[in-house]
């Protein structure tokens, strides 16, 4: 594909996808409040006890934690020293290119500032859509599950975006080290939103197959496991390439 | 994949994948198994052949070193073959002798009826197959990668190495990797959740213990190397410039991360085979382990403190002296939790009534054969003195005894010991004793000469010597003996094979051993345990036997035993991936067709399900 005639559909893309997120931010935060005292009342959670005990009669593990949760959480230290090399590789190259574009020709922080924000905006609708499956409301899981996946897709919009404009101000994968640790530091996280995108296009559509249920929230939960991680595994990236580079005080 | 309700929501058009493989016998049975026991004899079977292809290619570098001025395997047909002797050898036969015991192994010992993600299990060993296979095709694709095993920058540049050899190595690795990394999470989440009720971490059994402690170190050490090859593929197909000084980057870079996976894995090849010689000392020598705790912990140690070695791999690169000095401790620190087993061991032994059946031979053959290993390890451990060893034929007598009498040596005794387990049958004692006095003295004689090579001033993976350097002797000698030695090992492997054909039917604990995979037959039926065990001490079915109760069990199921489905899926991810890997190599089409199978199966997966079943119970008593 021609990147000219792609930059102005993931503008408006982007640009779309930013209003959305600010008005689901307020849909959210108002529900949000509302539902902190259901949660909170005697009677659900000896509701919540109940079927938890349900649950578990099918599977008995050592730990009552059910295997599939342990799995990712395992999974995601394994993946944090992926990360951790890739990191390390960043940083030992930080600095030691021999030609340009160096990061502050390239950088757009506002730009960054605002994907990066609306990657943690779609954390906190991947934690209402947990609670929603949880207390059994296919209709706002539905909504919430779309709602992050929005999120998610417009980041790797921004990203696209981003990586279009480095391409233009002659910044690619070869040109110097900071071009080849970049891309593939950040095109590494790109990838794990990309299957974080798939994952939660999945089980939306999964849910109008009747396999989202309540029963099986633990699904949604580990998916949420997942998007968390890569959330936070972004606010590390984004410090050690972006705001490393701002001068101090300044 | 959550265990969760049997039923699953499927539209019309995917009904299909509710059509799950049934077959019991023949070669659909095992390409569908999810069965942790013939998951553990595919990769017992498979490791055996890798071994044995390592082998011969140990021999044809051999037969080129056996005199001086030789020139049977000359230039890069003999780096080939050391690269590919040393990583058939590390990744295709060693660890995956490791995980063919941990897949029978843990499940057994730990009380349970087969691992947390059986279908996760299958896959991790067709992605094992998958990366043989990468990897070996290079001989016959254009010549195998000859870069030697560390694969040291800028070598490995396409500038230096133009072929597709060094391609071939780094996707077969990742695949490895990929094999390795699922099977070390899977393992992981077993011990942690399936165990049997009662059983505390403290009161496993170390077998267990050893491969639990690995299963981190693989978690933790592979994704690094996994990093390193992708870099290393860019640089050599995409054109970036990691490890290339001409545009500031840094060779030195790739030795980091190849040693900080490096030095760990070194410890994943051999607790396994401690956990082994763990097991079998205290039942050879009809006592309790001395020091278990002391030993499960030295274990945990050794696997924190195998993170922190790593440079003194490469003190001669010119760190500095407080870099070298610092990793000279903290690889001096390192023996002291080796040496806290070593001694726990030959206290076990202490006042025993010690019987020497072959498995215990190996075993005590391995804490002796393992303090060479680590002697001469403490020698190069120590900086200045290693400036005169690297890269001497001293090292390479250092590895082999670590790895050959450490490693192989424990998964020797442990083919024999668990023979009965496996496959129901036990191997001849009078010619297993045999073989093991052959396999010991070859040994021997073809590593230990290797340390005077060495000292001597003899250079690893150098293709030939002049007469001279008075070189000759001793290599051919060493020649000799490794000859013996591949031959000995050979007419183990046939004489395992004719046991398990034989009809020296094994009983349910043919040694009186202590732990629980000696309370159920031999071998197992397919559900492991008809009734789950309750576990109160360490050593539980020993003190059931000696105390004369049975092991208390949990109540049954009224629905009946539950198993897992068999499946398609783990085999043809695993294909999809292996073209996507020949593809990327090629910069083929094939990648993008490799990757849509993955896909297209990796879904079939998920929404497959676990597809339980339930199988009726044996009668009571009736085991
Ligand atoms: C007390 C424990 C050990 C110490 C102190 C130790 C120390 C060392 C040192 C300092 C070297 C670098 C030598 C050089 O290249 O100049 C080395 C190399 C090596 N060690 Fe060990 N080691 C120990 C245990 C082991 C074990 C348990 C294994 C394997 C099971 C092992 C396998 C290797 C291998 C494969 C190399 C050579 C790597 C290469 O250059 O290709 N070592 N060891
Ligand atoms: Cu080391």
């Amino acid at each position: 594909m021609e990147a000219l005639k792609l930059q102005p559909v993931i503008t408006a893309f982007s640009v779309f996808g930013v209003f959305v997120c600010i008005v689901l931010t307020y849909y959210a935060l108002v529900n949000l409040f509302k539902s902190f005292p259901r949660i909170r009342s005697k009677k659900d959670k000896e509701a919540i006890m109940d079927e938890d005990a349900d649950a578990h009669h099918h599977v008995e593990t050592y730990t009552g934690e059910p295997n599939i949760k342990l799995f990712w959480w395992v999974f995601l230290a394994s993946d944090c020293m992926f990360f951790g090399s890739l990191i390390t590789a960043y940083l030992i190259y930080k600095g030691q290119s021999l030609v340009g574009p160096y990061p502050l020709d390239v950088f757009d922080m506002e730009l960054t500032t605002i994907s990066t924000f609306i990657l943690l905006l779609s954390s906190f609708f991947m934690v209402l859509t947990l609670s929603s499956i949880q207390k059994g409301d296919l209709g706002k899981f539905r909504f919430w599950c779309f709602s992050t996946f929005l999120c998610g897709l417009t980041f790797l919009g921004f990203q696209v975006y981003e990586f279009e404009h480095f391409i233009h101000e002659g910044l690619r994968l070869k040109t110097n080290l900071f071009g080849s640790t970049f891309y593939l530091l950040t095109g590494t996280h790109g990838v794990h939103v990309a299957i974080g995108v798939l994952w939660l296009l999945g089980m939306f559509i999964y849910s109008f197959w009747g396999g989202i249920t309540k029963e099986r929230a633990i699904e949604v939960e580990i998916a949420g496991l997942y998007w968390h991680f890569v959330d936070v595994v972004w606010i590390v990236i984004f410090s050690v390439i972006y705001l490393m580079e701002l001068p101090i005080g300044g | 994949m959550s265990g969760h309700g049997p039923k699953l929501a499927l539209p019309k058009f995917l009904s299909f994948l509710r059509n799950r493989p049934t077959k019991e016998n023949g070669l659909v049975s095992w390409l569908t198994t999810v069965d942790h026991k013939r998951i553990g004899i595919l990769y017992l079977y498979t490791s055996f052949f890798f071994l044995f292809v390592g082998g011969i290619e140990a021999l044809f570098v051999r037969t080129q070193l056996s005199a001086n001025d030789l020139e049977i395997f000359v230039g890069s047909t003999y780096n080939q073959l050391v690269t590919m002797h040393a990583t058939t050898m590390i990744f295709l036969a060693i660890m995956p002798l490791a995980a063919a015991f941990f897949n029978f192994m843990i499940p057994l010992q730990i009380g349970a009826r087969d691992v947390a993600f059986p279908r996760l299990n299958a896959f991790s060993y067709f992605m094992y197959l998958a990366g043989g296979i990468v990897l070996n095709a290079s001989w016959f694709m254009g010549g195998a990668s000859d870069v030697g095993w560390f694969a040291y920058a800028p070598l490995t540049s396409s500038t230096y190495s133009p072929t597709h050899g060094v391609d071939f190595w780094i996707l077969g690795l990742i695949l490895t990797g990929i094999s390795s990394t699922v099977a070390a999470i899977n393992f992981i989440v077993t011990i942690i959740n399936m165990r049997a009720p009662g059983m505390t971490l403290m009161k496993m059994p170390v077998f267990s213990w050893m491969a639990f402690v690995t299963a981190f170190l693989l978690a933790f050490a592979l994704p690094v190397i996994t990093i390193a090859l992708i870099i290393l593929f860019m640089d050599r197909n995409y054109g970036t410039t990691f490890f290339q000084t001409a545009a500031g980057g840094d060779p030195i870079l790739w030795q980091h991360l190849f040693w900080v996976f490096g030095h760990p894995e070194v410890y994943i090849i051999v607790l396994p085979a401690f956990g082994i010689v763990s097991e079998i000392i205290p039942v050879f020598s009809k006592k309790p382990l001395f020091g278990y705790k002391l030993v499960v912990l030295s274990g945990a140690a050794i696997g924190f403190m195998g993170f922190t070695v790593w440079s003194h791999h490469m003190f001669t690169v010119g760190m500095g002296p407080i870099v070298n000095s610092a990793f000279s401790i903290t690889t001096a620190a390192i023996a002291i939790p080796t040496g806290v087993k070593i001694f726990n061991w030959i206290l076990t032994l202490w006042n025993g009534k010690i019987k020497f059946s072959v498995p215990m031979m190996y075993a005590t053959a391995l804490v002796f054969l393992f303090m060479v290993g680590g002697f001469s390890g403490l020698m190069h451990g120590a900086a200045a003195s290693d400036f005169q060893q690297h890269d001497t034929y001293f090292v390479v007598a250092h590895f082999h005894y670590t790895i050959l009498g450490g490693g192989l040596f424990g998964f020797l005794a442990g083919t024999v010991y668990w023979l009965p387990k496996f496959f129901g049958k036990i191997m001849d004692e009078e010619r297993g004793r045999k073989i093991f006095w052959w396999i010991f003295a070859s040994f021997n004689l073809t590593f230990f000469p290797m340390h005077f090579l060495g000292t001597g001033g003899m250079p690893r993976r150098i293709y030939t010597y002049s007469a001279d350097m008075e070189w000759t002797a001793l290599n051919g000698f060493i020649t000799l003996a490794s000859f013996v030695l591949g031959i000995t090992l050979l007419v183990f492997f046939i004489e395992v094979i004719k046991a398990v054909k034989s009809k020296n039917k094994a009983s349910a604990d043919p040694w009186d051993a202590r732990t629980l995979e000696w309370s159920i037959p031999s071998p197992p039926p397919v559900y492991n345990f008809a009734d789950l065990p309750k576990v109160e001490k360490v050593d539980e079915f020993w003190e059931s036997k000696i105390s004369n109760k049975p092991i208390k069990t949990l109540p049954r199921d009224p629905h009946g035993i539950h198993m897992p489905g068999k499946s398609w899926m783990p085999l043809i991810t695993s294909v999809g991936l292996m073209l996507a890997s020949f593809g990327a190599i090629y910069q083929s089409d094939l990648r993008y067709i490799g990757l849509g199978i993955f896909l297209l199966a990796y879904y079939g997966w998920a929404l497959e399900g676990d597809a339980e079943y339930y199988l009726p119970y044996p009668k009571k008593g009736k085991k």
